[in-house]
């Protein structure tokens, strides 16, 4: 037997909880650098069925199993256990998006949000028959911005989208970034007029919080940063 | 659980939201209404894990062209495959590539600012002279990139999404297929989706496997559907055990390692595929260096304390190589291996990653099933992707040709569902539509048996593992079937604990694992009638190919009671150009 280690989980269930409430596991740590998601599935299929959470690639790209360990946000099939140093673990659904059961989090708006800014290439110039070009260094730009994998770590964890319902959140401005920097995009203007908004990039308040809990360590703040000087430089 | 259930109509109806699906649907959608249905959200399919690349004969860094890359893939499937869809596929493959780039996907750049390529396992220039530069990617998050983009245009192609219904049953009426019930896994309520055509690209299935590549999702819920429906698997005994799978875990490293340099040593240190591929050696195609590997453990070389795994190593092309081609991989080696790449190679093992067969359709990816000993059209319905098998795999896939696959047999499903919707009214549902699905929900809803998911799974992957892995034999085969028999009647004697109608996990698992039992069965059933060895496909008791004999698809149906084995002629003739007789395999 591999020692114990304490979960706290945050659990709802709307069909028969009136609020939510902590539920305590002790979970058997049975390699090293054993996962959350492990931990998670031994208590689904050992301890209690009825637990539920998102899971799918396991390997941290699908960006299914965000959620929030010890107050910050991870994602759980990347994290290992015998990383996390306190006594016990507690483990919430993201913040700031509406709880379904457990640590299953509604996530249309977000991923609305991120449709809202264009997320496509769009360019008027016919493309021919051949690869549009583009140059090594121009390809680099897009390096830290396209690897965004969806989970909704750094938006949850952001106050100014806490508190707006209508921010567009860091998510979005970093996939809108990525297709502004991209060479073969003909479409920053009409991005930047979405952008140019008080639900835009001008309700960042630089708090960087999203930097920290992206698991992939992108910068969403270094984006908003960018169109806004972009927005600056276009207006005088 | 309610049976109250909620009427949709589409002309084309999608299942399954992974490069084939998204592709798939953002073309349909182009021309008629359609709908996509997901068990996750379309950016969490399987294809988002896709690392090393697509493969295409662009000839950007050196000479190359279809023919070479058809070749490639006819000799890498070990003969198995159809020969006029390999050859449609490869023939497209560059355009296919082209239309990519031309919607956003940041591809990798040549000096010049083309799309950058590089070698692959099974890829030569020549008919199999040397290795050649096919592969396109990025980086090495090739699947990532293109599922995102695919997901981005169909979402601006008006595509109408239902993420997170899962699909109960698959409608026929008479011999077409009319629709899909399917479960809102948000809510708990029951949705009957009626379409002109419906297209299956539903993926994988090798989480039967306990070493395996894949996400939780690969549970083969399409195969199970359409085999309850009465269609069947082709060549469902034929896996492909990727040879590098992260030691224990099983989480994939690309071939693009090895395409970037990277080579595989036992444990003495001895790069042992010169010994079994002198010419292309580590390149060669993964069924052939996972046996080489295994051959080298069981020969007591492997690497460890325990002898039981092969090491890959990539330190020797540089750090900034390897952060620049291979960020993902350092990644995952850190958190899966606990072993930084840069400096120390990679412990790996085969690991089960994909199926070769699939739902059996023509080169256009129509739905085809044996009708008088002659292939027929199903009418309604089409497949894509891994669910199905057109068949550019047979034995054995190349590596990089599953992405392709993916995008091809998309747009070709999609635009062909798009036709037969254009010129086809519906077919009426059947008056009991749906009672199947429902029924199966409610069984499980309802259980109070004594088993649960947890010792089942173990007890399923466990078995197909040893007995059904990558040598396999009549005797363990023989086990496997015993093993899957009793897994059938324990599964009958089921409790599902959680009452819950909101995203009930313990509900769904129960359905995969129910599904999962019937797709191990028709494997193993598939495996041991297949008395020879191709491809993937590997019997110590068998171990030579056998054209007079098993030149021929497995194709296996259930009754839903007991498993049957049949065959069909591999369509060896291609569109346009001369068929390659099948050889002696040897690279």
């Amino acid at each position: 037997m591999g020692k114990k280690v304490t979960f706290e989980i945050l659990r709802y269930d709307p069909d028969k909880d009136k609020s939510a409430f902590y539920q305590k596991y002790e979970v058997e740590i049975r390699r090293p650098g054993m996962l959350i998601l492990e931990a998670l599935n031994q208590i689904k299929w050992e301890l209690d069925h009825t637990l539920t959470f998102r899971r799918s690639c396991r390997e941290g790209v699908c960006g299914s199993d965000g959620l929030n360990v010890n107050g910050v946000n991870m994602l759980a099939c990347m994290t290992k256990i015998e990383d996390i140093s306190t006594s016990k673990i507690v483990l919430q659904p993201l913040p700031g998006m509406p709880v379904m059961r457990d640590l299953v989090v509604d996530v249309e708006d977000f991923f609305e949000k991120f449709i809202t800014v264009k997320p496509y290439l769009i360019r008027s110039t016919p493309t021919g028959d051949k690869e549009i070009y583009q140059s090594e260094e121009d390809r680099k730009k897009l390096d830290g911005l396209y690897e965004c994998i969806l989970c909704g770590c750094c938006s949850s964890s952001c106050p100014s989208y806490w508190t707006d319902k209508q921010y567009l959140g860091p998510n979005a401005f970093l996939r809108a970034w990525r297709y502004i920097s991209d060479t073969r995009d003909e479409g920053t203007d009409e991005r930047l007029k979405i952008l140019n908004d008080k639900h835009g990039v001008w309700r960042c308040h630089t708090i960087y919080n999203c930097v920290k809990a992206c698991p992939k360590e992108l910068n969403p703040t270094k984006a908003i940063v960018e169109i806004r000087k972009m927005l600056l430089d276009k207006q005088f | 659980m309610s049976i109250k259930i909620e009427n949709h109509k589409y002309d084309v109806l999608v299942v399954g939201a992974g490069g084939a699906g998204l592709n798939a649907a953002q073309v349909a959608s182009q021309h008629v209404k359609t709908a996509v249905i997901s068990e996750v959200y379309p950016t969490r399919s399987h294809t988002i894990s896709a690392q090393g690349g697509i493969a295409a004969a662009l000839g950007n860094l050196e000479p190359d062209n279809w023919h070479w890359h058809m070749f490639d893939t006819v000799k890498g499937s070990d003969y198995l495959c159809d020969q006029d869809s390999a050859e449609y596929m490869c023939r497209m493959a560059p355009e296919m590539i082209i239309a990519l780039e031309h919607l956003g996907l940041p591809f990798n750049r040549t000096a010049e600012g083309k799309i950058a390529q590089r070698p692959f396992g099974g890829h030569t220039a020549e008919y199999g002279k040397r290795p050649v530069k096919r592969a396109c990617y990025v980086a090495d998050r090739t699947g990532h990139a293109m599922l995102q983009t695919l997901y981005e245009k169909s979402v601006a192609q008006g595509t109408e999404f239902y993420s997170e219904f899962y699909a109960l049953e698959l409608i026929k009426n008479g011999d077409a297929v009319v629709g899909v019930l399917a479960l809102d896994l948000q809510n708990g309520g029951l949705h009957m989706f009626h379409a002109k055509a419906v297209i299956f690209a539903t993926g994988g299935n090798c989480r039967i496997y306990e070493t395996n590549s894949n996400a939780h999702i690969n549970t083969g819920d399409g195969l199970a559907l359409a085999m309850r429906a009465g269609f069947s698997w082709c060549d469902a005994e034929s896996f492909q055990f990727h040879p590098t799978g992260v030691y224990t875990a099983g989480n994939l490293i690309t071939e693009g390692v090895r395409g970037e340099g990277g080579i595989l040593l036992n444990g003495k240190g001895e790069r042992f595929m010169e010994k079994y591929a002198p010419t292309i050696k580590d390149l060669a195609p993964r069924d052939i260096v996972s046996r080489s590997m295994q051959k080298e453990i069981l020969d007591g070389n492997g690497a460890g304390p325990d002898k039981d795994h092969i090491l890959l190593k990539i330190d020797h092309i540089g750090k900034e190589a390897i952060l620049e081609k291979l960020p993902g991989i350092h990644e995952l080696s850190l958190v899966f291996a606990g072993v930084d790449c840069i400096k120390d190679p990679i412990p790996v093992v085969p690991t089960a990653h994909y199926q070769n067969g699939g739902i059996p359709t023509n080169y256009l990816g129509q739905v085809v099933t044996m009708k008088g000993g002659k292939e027929v059209d199903v009418p309604g319905f089409f497949a894509a992707g891994e669910c199905a098998a057109n068949s550019v795999h047979g034995a054995n896939r190349l590596g990089t040709n599953s992405l392709l696959d993916l995008v091809v047999f998309g747009r070709t499903t999609g635009e062909q569902a798009a036709q037969y919707a254009k010129e086809n009214g519906f077919t009426e549902l059947p008056e009991n539509a749906g009672s199947e699905g429902v029924a199966l929900l409610n069984k499980f809803a309802n259980g109070t048996g004594k088993n649960t998911f947890g010792p089942l799974y173990t007890k399923l992957t466990k078995t197909m593992q040893k007995n059904v892995g990558v040598f396999r034999t009549e005797e363990l085969m023989t086990t496997a079937r015993k093993d899957l028999i009793e897994l059938e009647s324990l599964i009958e004697d089921y409790t599902v604990a959680d009452k819950s109608s909101v995203y009930n996990l313990d509900l769904v698992e129960a359905l995969e694992l129910n599904n999962m039992i019937l797709v191990a069965r028709a494997a193993t059933e598939g495996a041991l009638a297949r008395k020879e060895s191709r491809g993937g496909h590997y019997r110590d008791d068998y171990p030579d190919r056998d054209d007079k004999n098993f030149l021929k698809h497995t194709d296996i149906t259930s009754n839903g009671k007991d498993i049957k084995v049949d065959y069909r002629a591999v369509r060896l003739k291609p569109l346009t150009v001369e068929s390659f007789e099948p050889k002696a395999r040897v690279y």
